[in-house]
């Protein structure tokens, strides 16, 4: 297998898992807190500050890069919320306006560099796709430090992240800083998305942030599953997204992690217990096939109640078939409460009430008050 | 034409055609649905570009506004089974379809002229080295033919259905119930901004036609009230920040749809900033206004309450002053300053005394209070 001799694939697989890893947790809770597009105007937001950092140093040094990045895409975060706050410009609005003009403008700037004669800034427009071929170690490192971190942030700020996903006033009113958590978020948020620039570029990185939240959240019930889950599902994308792109050529690695992303969401959404797609279509076959019984039941005391001399005086299927509507199943009905002991057949084929349940249709209807 | 001129005439025919359908993305809180149908018709162009092997074909026109519609319909699909909301179902399908067209391009495209660089970017400079030629005369490039006829179609789709729109923006219920069907002009919408996003591709690249359709609405959003002279508004300003990005791209000689793109950019933030009623100097101006106006009231209560009691020279001394009513200084001397301009009171060795005019003005804030 290449994956335990190829170095470069190694380096590749071992960074994308990576990056899988951080946006599944911090893109968990995106997706609660509907921010799910944030992501997008953020990753977009970048490009000026990658251009910026390279006129300004003059290198393609990765820290300098990635700080500038950081920069503006936090600026981009920004001018959203001053938007919105300020303005009647609705919040969808203001995404779509920092995602596109900062990025015109990220866009103009690298048009300034591709005109400057030193000849190092090959290679700035890799961010705009990605290219996952050309991480380095150094580069996996700082992923490893940055997952860890984001792991033992959330670890420590649980309580406070929670509150945050799902009941921010609530935390106010304890008198935590929501606010300050809030931006706190922000900033992690922002640095995953830049260090996922450099592998899947500007328009795919929002995708890492969304999909294994989404998928993850079809089948978890708490918190923290979900975020477990999704993380899990963002190494899985990224690892297979980095190897199959290296066994099959003409593949690149950003759009591969997306597809088998999409393909992990599209298996959630159609197979997860309880919400899956298919699943609720099986569990409401199985509930609209089988009849109500009680119902029948009913009209089995009714039509023994008008003979008391003799309870167990039976009637055809055909006239219990027109006390009920046309779309239920009378027969099967009466089948089941035959199981169950509730009615019976006599040699004739008439059904009848057993005196279990005619005793059990009184109850029903004492209950009910009708009696 | 000289090339330079139809550069700009493509550039203002497609800001104007985006910003038309921008101002109902913007009215009904769809703008991202710019950024996913432009990126989501990706492979629609790849397939039709590898039938046809132009760009300019109206076959890719057809193929993106089918591509387009489908995903907006995928959007809806997933968000109606209520397993995602509606922003996650929109970063869930749209980066999907650009993967799907970004393999596309790179297995079978390889050296063809459809690089994922210019999907993305778009490179207007080029337009009009593709002409179009009908029996051996040259008519202009034949992206100014497209765009101009995507424009007309969104002009007649505005002057048609204007009222419809409208409404069904406004009030889907009330279009319901008059008859109009709000899904049936929701898709139509969505085809038109299918068809204006591939048209503008070339001009503009993917991500850039977001700001042409959102930024001159938006900026147009926070000048008028009405939905007409919003749409009307849009169009001149889309024709400014074109004229004003391809002059800024001539001048600093850098791409000419990113400075578009900055300059509907600007245009965006002057109106945020300067808008006469909305605008961030206006709301700054009336707190002030008001900070000031309750200041002045609050001062006039204040010498009402003490005038002619035995503090008064200490409660109601200028230097103390700021003291007892725990103002700073500057807030202080703006207050009596626009009291004493307002002759509502004088200053007599040091003590602020209300004048007659004041006094009603002072009686009359504090009916009801004891």
């Amino acid at each position: 297998m290449d994956l335990f001799t190829d170095w470069t694939l190694r380096v590749v697989a071992l960074g994308s898992g990576l990056l899988g890893a951080v946006s599944g947790m911090l893109g968990s809770f995106a997706v609660l807190r509907r921010q799910s597009l944030l992501g997008d105007a953020v990753s977009h937001a970048a490009l000026p500050g990658i251009a910026l950092a390279f006129l300004i140093t003059g290198t393609k040094a990765t820290v300098p890069i990635l700080l500038g990045a950081a920069a503006t895409g936090w600026i981009g975060t920004v001018v959203v919320r001053l938007i919105v706050r300020r303005s009647r410009v609705p919040y969808d609005a203001a995404l779509g306006l920092v995602l596109s003009v900062f990025f015109g403008l990220g866009l103009v700037l690298l048009t300034i560099i591709q005109k400057r004669p030193d000849a190092a800034q090959a290679g700035l427009e890799t961010f705009l796709f990605g290219q996952a071929a050309a991480l380095l170690r150094s580069d996996v490192v700082v992923m490893a430090i940055v997952a860890g971190g984001v792991a033992v942030i959330l670890l420590v700020l649980w309580k406070e992240m929670k509150l945050l996903a799902f009941d921010r006033s609530f935390g106010e009113s304890m008198g935590l800083s929501m606010g300050r958590i809030d931006s706190l978020m922000t900033v992690l948020l922002v640095l995953t998305i830049v260090l996922g620039l450099q592998m899947v570029g500007v328009v795919l990185m929002s995708a890492m942030i969304v999909a294994p939240g989404a998928a993850a959240r079809q089948w978890s019930k708490g918190l923290g599953s979900m975020v477990i889950l999704a993380s899990l599902f963002g190494i899985v994308a990224g690892v297979s997204g980095a190897v199959l792109s290296s066994v099959v050529r003409g593949l690149p690695t950003g759009p591969t992690i997306v597809l088998v992303l999409s393909a992990i969401v599209g298996l959630s959404l159609l197979f997860a217990p309880q919400r899956g797609l298919v699943w609720r279509r099986v569990h409401l076959g199985r509930l609209r096939r089988r009849p109500r019984q009680e119902p029948v039941l009913m009209h089995l005391l009714a039509l023994s109640l008008q003979h008391p001399e003799d309870p167990d005086h039976g009637h055809d299927l055909s006239v219990l078939r027109t006390m009920s509507p046309a779309d239920v199943n009378v027969a099967m009905a009466l089948e089941a409460l035959a199981e169950r002991g509730l009615a019976q057949r006599d040699s004739s084929g008439r059904w009848a009430p057993s005196e279990l349940g005619r005793r059990d249709a009184q109850k029903t209807l004492s209950r009910e008050g009708r009696l | 034409m000289n090339p330079e001129l139809e550069i700009l005439l493509i550039a203002v025919v497609t800001a104007v055609a985006c910003a038309l359908v921008g101002v109902f993305l913007v009215l009904r809180r769809l703008a991202l649905v710019s950024d996913a149908i432009a990126h989501a018709i990706l492979p629609g162009i790849v397939v039709a570009f590898f039938l046809t092997g132009s760009l300019t074909s109206p076959l890719l026109v057809v193929a993106a506004a089918v591509t387009g519609v489908l995903s907006v319909a995928l959007i809806e699909a997933l968000h109606r089974t209520r397993l995602v909301a509606e922003d996650a179902a929109t970063g869930l399908v749209f980066p999907a379809f650009f993967s799907l067209g970004v393999i596309m391009v790179s297995r079978w495209a390889g050296n063809v002229h459809l690089d994922t660089d210019s999907v993305l970017l778009g490179e207007l400079a080029f337009a009009p080295f593709d002409r179009w030629i009908v029996a051996g005369k040259d008519l202009g490039p034949s992206a100014l033919w497209m765009m101009s006829g995507i424009l007309v179609l969104n002009l007649v789709l505005i002057l048609v259905a204007a009222k419809e729109l409208k409404l069904a923006t406004l009030d889907p219920a009330l279009a319901t119930l008059l008859g109009f069907s709000p899904v049936l002009l929701h898709y139509l919408l969505m085809t038109a901004v299918s068809i204006t996003a591939v048209g503008a591709f070339n001009a503009a690249g993917s991500i850039l036609v977001v700001a042409l359709m959102i930024a001159p609405p938006a900026a147009a959003f926070l000048l008028v009230e009405r939905v007409a002279p919003m749409i009307w508004l849009s169009a001149v300003l889309a024709v400014l920040g074109a004229i004003g990005g391809y002059g800024l791209a001539r001048w600093l000689d850098v791409s000419i749809a990113g400075s578009m793109a900055v300059m509907s950019g600007i245009i965006f933030a002057a109106s945020f900033l300067l808008a006469p009623e909305r605008g961030l100097l206006s709301q700054a101006r009336r707190r002030a206004s008001q900070k000031l106006e309750f200041s002045v009231r609050m001062l006039a209560v204040h010498l009402l309450h003490h005038e002619g009691t035995e503090r008064e020279k200490e409660e109601c001394g200028l230097d103390s002053l700021s003291r007892h009513l725990g103002w700073s200084d500057g807030v202080l001397r703006q207050a009596v300053g626009h009291t004493v301009h307002k002759a509502l009171a004088f200053v007599e060795s040091g003590v602020l005394h209300l004048t007659e005019e004041g006094r009603l003005f002072a009686e009359d804030l504090s009916v009801g209070v004891d």
